[in-house]
């Protein structure tokens, strides 16, 4: 078995150039200037500008408010996927939709929430009238809920289908109620799901951009946002890896306070 | 009482589901539109199909993302799988750093890989195009490949290697006749993983695309800024089909694979 050492060797080069380079490398970037001055002007003038900061805030707000309530969606919904028989087929539905291209869902809703658009006939055949559903911040949340649905679903649905079913019945047998048996045994067994699926869509959620172009209209500008704009737009690397500095952190920040929840966490399976 | 209860909760769950397949059924449905917008339906027609069949450069574009994804998940597929094995005989300290490191760029947001990729390949003069984001979805397929590898790894109990040393097996008799077989499902189902998370990349390609080359992603976005065009439901329709195809195969697959390696592995795996 000892030859196996040689395998690690394309898995090695992957680690060292394409995990560990980047990372140093953009951390590196950060501290040079639009004309390839070092500096340690990027961060200054990240942590002095309200723009940035007000940005940095906002963006952490929408994704804890998408976070929220895509678990507020899925949690129930893994629930009772697991009580269904043939629940693997079930979850496999739920799991479907993240095959469909991203941009093609995303398109879907720049057609439905547009001013004439299926929701607004509808809303005008209720008779709530039409509204401008495109280019508002719950238009955007809406949208990448739907999106982070299914990231949420799966954690927690594993996490609820591994609890031992003897623990409920045990449960039951000592005379607790319905509400009280999930309250006091799912609810805790389930936490590490809960953990892993909040790691899985807060993270993305702070980087999203182009949901904030194609259906926020630019009126939400997340972390995400502004890095692409950095590098793509302005070619300024320096302060857009400055900001991508800032992700990073966040994103630590994120899986400590998620933590505990070892190797399972955190992977969009 | 209980009866009840469950209503409710199929209500609930149909509702999801409704709410879930909602965009794509109506991307599908548009499709087959003889008018030009996705608000008022104008009847049947197929002239969004006949446009796009005859649209060349978005027919090279869905072939370039396919085969971007075929190769990038097979070759992703051969590293992680050969980092399966190798993390599988490290030991504590190493066992963990290594896995911390698998895991950078499965949490890591896209913009981050995107950004950090560009900077990379531009320090190291790689032109941005085909090969610039074949070496990027590769790069960020790996891991998923490792993390569904590495279980079934796990799940194979090392008596049988054992016994299959003794019963005069060479290290590579042994890898090719009992590891390899036991571990197939995870490493098709890394496959399938890595090929969904090609397929579906955005932000990646997005950094690191340059002018010349496109994958659908990049050109869906660009398309849809512009506004609708019914050529991209005819498009979508077309991918649900062929993702609802592969997913069928997959579920069958997996059960299939999944009682088939019942005698070797020592905990029976779930059908994932």
């Amino acid at each position: 078995m000892r030859q196996k050492t040689l395998f690690i060797v394309p898995y090695a080069l992957w680690i060292v150039l394409f995990v560990i380079a980047p990372l140093v490398l953009i951390f590196y970037q950060s501290f040079f200037d639009i004309s390839g001055h070092f500096t340690l002007g990027n961060y200054g003038s990240y942590l002095t500008s309200r723009v940035y900061l007000k940005m940095t805030f906002n963006s952490v707000w929408y994704a804890f408010l998408i976070t929220l309530v895509t678990l507020l969606i899925s949690y129930p919904t893994a629930y009772v996927l697991n009580h269904l028989p043939n629940k693997q087929f079930w979850l496999l539905l739920v799991i479907l939709p993240t095959w469909i291209n991203l941009l093609l869902k995303t398109y879907a809703f720049i057609g439905l929430f547009s001013r004439s658009g299926s929701i607004n006939q509808f809303l005008q055949f209720v008779g709530l009238g039409s509204h401008q559903l495109l280019f508002t911040d719950a238009s955007f949340m809406f949208v990448a809920a739907y999106i982070e649905i299914p990231f949420m679903v799966l954690p927690i649905f594993n996490s609820l289908a591994e609890i031992s079913p003897s623990l409920i019945n045990a449960s039951k047998d000592l005379g607790a109620s319905q509400w009280q048996t999930f309250r006091k045994v799912v609810l805790p067994l389930s936490m590490p799901g809960v953990k892993a699926g909040i790691q899985a869509v807060f993270i993305p959620s702070l980087s999203l951009f182009m949901i904030t172009r194609l259906i926020g209209g630019n009126r939400v500008i997340t972390l995400g946002t502004a890095i692409e704009e950095h590098f793509l737009t302005t070619q300024n690397w320096g302060m857009g890896s400055t900001i991508g500095m800032i992700l990073i952190i966040a994103m630590f920040i994120v899986m400590f306070i998620t933590g505990e929840t070892k190797q399972k966490g955190g992977t969009r399976r | 009482m209980s009866k009840r209860h469950f209503n409710w909760s199929g209500l609930y769950l149909a509702l999801v589901f409704v709410i879930l397949y909602a965009p794509i059924v109506y991307l599908v449905v548009f499709s087959f539109s003889a008018g030009t917008t996705m608000e008022h339906y104008h009847g049947f027609s197929w002239r969004h199909y006949a446009d796009l069949f005859g649209d060349t450069r978005m027919i090279t574009i869905v072939f370039n993302t396919i085969i971007i994804a075929l190769l990038a998940s097979l070759i992703a597929t051969i590293i992680g799988t050969l980092g399966a094995l190798a993390i599988k005989n490290t030991r504590g300290k190493w066992r963990n750093s290594l896995l911390s490191l698998n895991n950078v760029l499965m949490v890591s947001p896209d913009v981050i890989i995107g950004a950090s990729f560009l900077i990379f390949f531009t320090m190291l003069g790689i032109r941005l195009g085909f090969v610039s984001v074949l070496l990027s979805h590769i790069a960020f397929c790996i891991p998923i490949v490792v993390l569904m590898v590495l279980p079934k790894i796990n799940e194979l109990s090392p008596t049988l290697v054992d016994a299959a040393y003794d019963l005069g097996a060479t290290r590579w008799q042994a890898l090719s006749q009992v590891v390899l077989p036991a571990i197939t499902p995870g490493i098709g189902a890394g496959y399938f993983m890595a090929l969904t998370y090609s397929l579906d990349d955005f932000a990646v390609t997005f950094f690191v695309t340059g002018n010349g080359f496109s994958t659908l992603s990049v050109e869906i976005y660009s398309r849809a800024r512009q506004g609708i065009n019914l050529e991209i439901n005819a498009l979508s329709a077309i991918m649900f089909l062929v993702s609802l195809l592969l997913v069928l195969g997959y579920y069958f697959i997996s059960k299939h694979g999944g009682r088939r390696n019942r005698i070797v592995t020592v905990k029976e795996g779930d059908a994932q």
